[in-house]
């Protein structure tokens, strides 16, 4: 009995984490008290009298009507959770509460909320045999909790806020601990504003909503994504005498972007209109004075076109030249594509015209 | 008897590289550059070059030079036709009195830092 009580603090914690995190700060506070019981109750009413799954379609239907307001968003998140994880609650209670007893020796540290969803999801299965629910429903809720339990890593922060709305819920609920842990799970998984709104979900909520469980559900796709933040060496600008600027480690960041020195400086001269060469230690001197944020942008745009993918914007991709033509090959994604050759347009005459005579 | 069918004949011999004298290969013409060149001190010239035909550069100009209050000239460059010069830098200001006056956006091509 001891682990039941255990167990579900962990799994409030979750819903009233997904709560404040989808709600502004400023009504973190208000929202906590509130939830808790409306959830607790619909839960307890939908629960126990009626059926999983008509009960929660009514719900969304009867919500579905209404139009979202701002300013409403915490009730009507309140509700709408109620509607779309109706079923999820009735599903984890009746299921759970044998499962947890036998198979979960209770997470009892919010630390753990992973570990306990994920030994939710074992409980169920498990246990499934012997009892009479459908493996349908099972598979649902094991998911919901995996996902759930993804989302609590990241939601982190917002663990304190839980622990005293799961206090409050407890004494509310009584008999039923379990029905209020299931919610928070469902909470997790769709903690989006829009949940609570009666309006039809837009292209782009629900592809945020996909790419949140996406990433919850696969840590590694969000950590190599977010490692392959691509970093260059900022350009280092010196100015030599009054009227060059020298460009020290052009060769670095050349072998960095994995491109010719000589493409990225005629890029870089027909950018600026200007002219140079490069010295003997391998640096860059530019005729005309100009400051390393001025480079940085040409180089900026030198890697837009000459560097990442369109198609998958990695920068890793290499330059060819075939018939006079620059192609960029993607090593990551294989796609190829010819860019334009590097051109500088009109120079317009500066300076004294004597010094410049052709002839 | 010669059956000229027959005959190994490259039909493309005299055309040469069909790339080799086209300049701007891989590129779309049909882009107004605007650039910058630096000057003496902080001074600074603004090029535009790549003017549709049916604008006339002289009117531009003369709007310009009034619009942004500086000086220009038109340029009769060989490779790049007329070209628009303008004192200091003016290519914030003529992208959006372009674009204001009804040229596409992704035509304007601002280079420089």
């Amino acid at each position: 009995m001891s682990e039941e009580p255990l167990f579900d603090p962990s799994l409030k914690k979750r819903k009233k984490k997904a709560v404040v995190f989808i709600e502004d700060p400023l009504g973190a506070d208000a929202d906590p008290t509130r939830p808790a019981p409306e959830t607790i109750d619909s839960t307890t009413i939908s629960g126990e009298t009626v059926d999983l799954g008509p009960t929660t379609a009514h719900e969304l239907m009867s919500k579905s009507g209404g139009s979202e307001a701002k300013s409403e968003k915490k009730e009507k998140e309140e509700d709408e959770f109620k509607a779309m994880f109706g079923d999820v609650k009735k599903k984890k209670k009746k299921k759970e509460i044998p499962l947890d007893f036998g198979d979960d020796s209770g997470t009892s540290t919010p630390a753990a909320v992973e570990k306990a969803s994920g030994d939710a999801s074992q409980g169920p299965t498990i246990t499934a045999d012997d009892i009479d629910f459908s493996d349908m429903k099972k598979k649902k809720k094991i998911e919901q909790e995996e996902d759930d339990g993804a989302d609590d890593d990241d939601d982190e922060g917002l663990e304190p806020d839980g622990s005293h709305l799961d206090n409050i819920d407890e004494a509310e609920l009584g008999d039923d601990p379990f029905a209020h842990a299931d919610p928070p799970v469902g909470l997790d998984a769709g903690n989006e504003a829009w949940l609570k709104s009666d309006r039809d979900y837009t292209y782009q909520e629900l592809l945020t909503r996909f790419y949140a469980s996406l990433h919850a559900a696969n840590p590694s796709l969000l950590s190599s994504a977010s490692k392959k933040r691509y970093t260059i060496a900022p350009p280092q600008l010196f100015r030599e005498g009054n009227k060059k600027s020298i460009f020290a480690n052009v060769t670095e960041i050349c072998k960095k972007m994995h491109r010719q020195p000589e493409h990225v400086i005629a890029y870089l001269f027909a950018e600026m209109g200007t002219t140079g060469s490069v010295d003997g230690a391998g640096r860059l001197v530019i005729k005309g004075r100009f400051q390393q944020k001025q480079i940085e942008n040409v180089l900026r745009r030198y890697m837009v076109e000459y560097v990442t993918c369109k198609t998958c914007k990695s920068p890793d991709t290499l330059l060819t030249k075939e018939n006079r033509i620059f192609f960029m090959a993607c090593e990551s994604c294989g796609s190829r594509r010819s860019v334009n050759a590097i051109k500088s347009g009109f120079q317009a005459q500066v300076g004294k015209r004597s010094k410049n005579k052709t002839g | 008897m010669s059956v000229q069918n027959l005959n190994s004949y490259d039909p493309f011999a005299d055309e040469g590289d069909p790339l080799g004298d086209n300049a701007d290969v891989g590129s779309t013409a049909d882009y107004i550059h605007i650039r910058i060149q630096q000057r003496n001190g902080r001074k600074t010239l603004t090029t535009l070059q790549g003017l549709p035909k049916q604008y006339d550069p002289k009117k531009l100009l003369k709007a310009f030079k009034k619009e942004f209050a500086c000086n220009g000239t038109l340029v009769d460059d060989e490779k790049m036709g007329q070209v628009i010069q303008l004192q200091g830098d003016q290519r914030a200001k003529i992208s959006s009195f372009l674009v204001e006056n009804g040229l596409e956006k992704s035509t304007i091509k601002v280079h420089g830092f």
